[in-house]
């Protein structure tokens, strides 16, 4: 389980770096940064928001289950879990197809640069971690996790909850963040 | 085992409540930019804290982890604040 949080305290560390580079290049060009930060969908991203934390608070409810043994629940939390994911990804999906769609692409410009970037990678944890729920979810319907089997459910469940916090302050940097 | 007695369903409606609050109440114009931008950053700091010690239960982890775990919050929310206040007017 250490390994697990090695893996989480470096991947916010790399987080909070990007997170500083972002405003270092805001501080050079605000008004550029607060035009485009007004192109967002702002409706869009809090929905995103309230996705994540509800797949987070499935997640957890599943380890909870797992931990007193009542294993017929655990798969119906896990599921919770993969379709929150997954209507994250469709979520995100059609934000990007309507930046297409209005000729926005990551080189339109320095905010752009980072939005793309920023959501992207958060993207690809997002892609990584419903996988990972889905492969705990279908061994759950076989029984295979118990409360003194249950290492591998508490590393994705964590790493879950990491996709949930960095998103958490993503949202306000890019969408929320207004200019003086 | 009841959801609602569940002490993670708690935070996750604190949670749900505090993001209505940042994105469709202190993100509106009825509040000034830096009112606004502190409210949202500690806001999320406050949010991250209660993932990591509810949701990752950080809360019974080790004194250093959990410091170390909670700091970040913290320092984020410090440095992303500096730099917004340290960035010039452009109106």
């Amino acid at each position: 389980m250490d390994g697990v949080w090695v893996f989480i305290g470096a991947d916010s560390v790399i987080f909070a770096i990007l997170f500083l580079s972002f405003m270092k290049d805001r501080l050079h060009n605000p008004a550029m940064f607060e035009a485009s930060r007004h192109t967002l969908n702002m409706n869009l991203g809090g929905i995103d928001t309230l996705i994540l934390l509800t797949s987070s608070w499935s997640v957890a409810l599943a380890i909870q289950a797992l931990k007193r043994d009542l294993i017929d629940r655990v798969p119906r939390y896990l599921l919770g879990g993969v379709l929150t994911g997954l209507m994250f990804v469709v979520s995100k999906s059609i934000e990007y197809f309507q930046k297409f769609a209005h000729g926005i692409m990551p080189g339109t410009d320095a905010f752009y640069m980072w939005y793309f970037t920023l959501t992207g990678i958060h993207l690809a944890h997002v892609l990584v971690g419903t996988s990972l729920l889905t492969f705990l979810w279908i061994r759950s319907r076989r029984g295979a996790w118990s409360s003194s089997r249950r290492v591998v459910p508490e590393c994705v469940a964590s790493f879950w909850h990491l996709v949930d916090l960095l998103w958490i302050v993503l949202f306000p940097l890019l969408y929320l963040m207004r200019a003086v | 085992m009841s959801v609602l007695r569940e002490r993670v369903t708690w935070v996750w409606i604190g949670l749900m409540v505090l993001t209505c609050v940042t994105t469709w109440g202190l993100s509106k114009n009825l509040f000034g930019p830096a009112v606004a931008v502190v409210g949202n950053f500690l806001i999320a700091a406050v949010k991250v804290r209660y993932v990591m010690l509810d949701f990752m239960e950080l809360r019974q982890a080790p004194l250093p982890v959990r410091v170390a775990f909670e700091a970040w919050p913290a320092v984020v929310a410090a440095v992303i604040l500096g730099f917004w206040f340290a960035t010039p007017a452009f109106s």
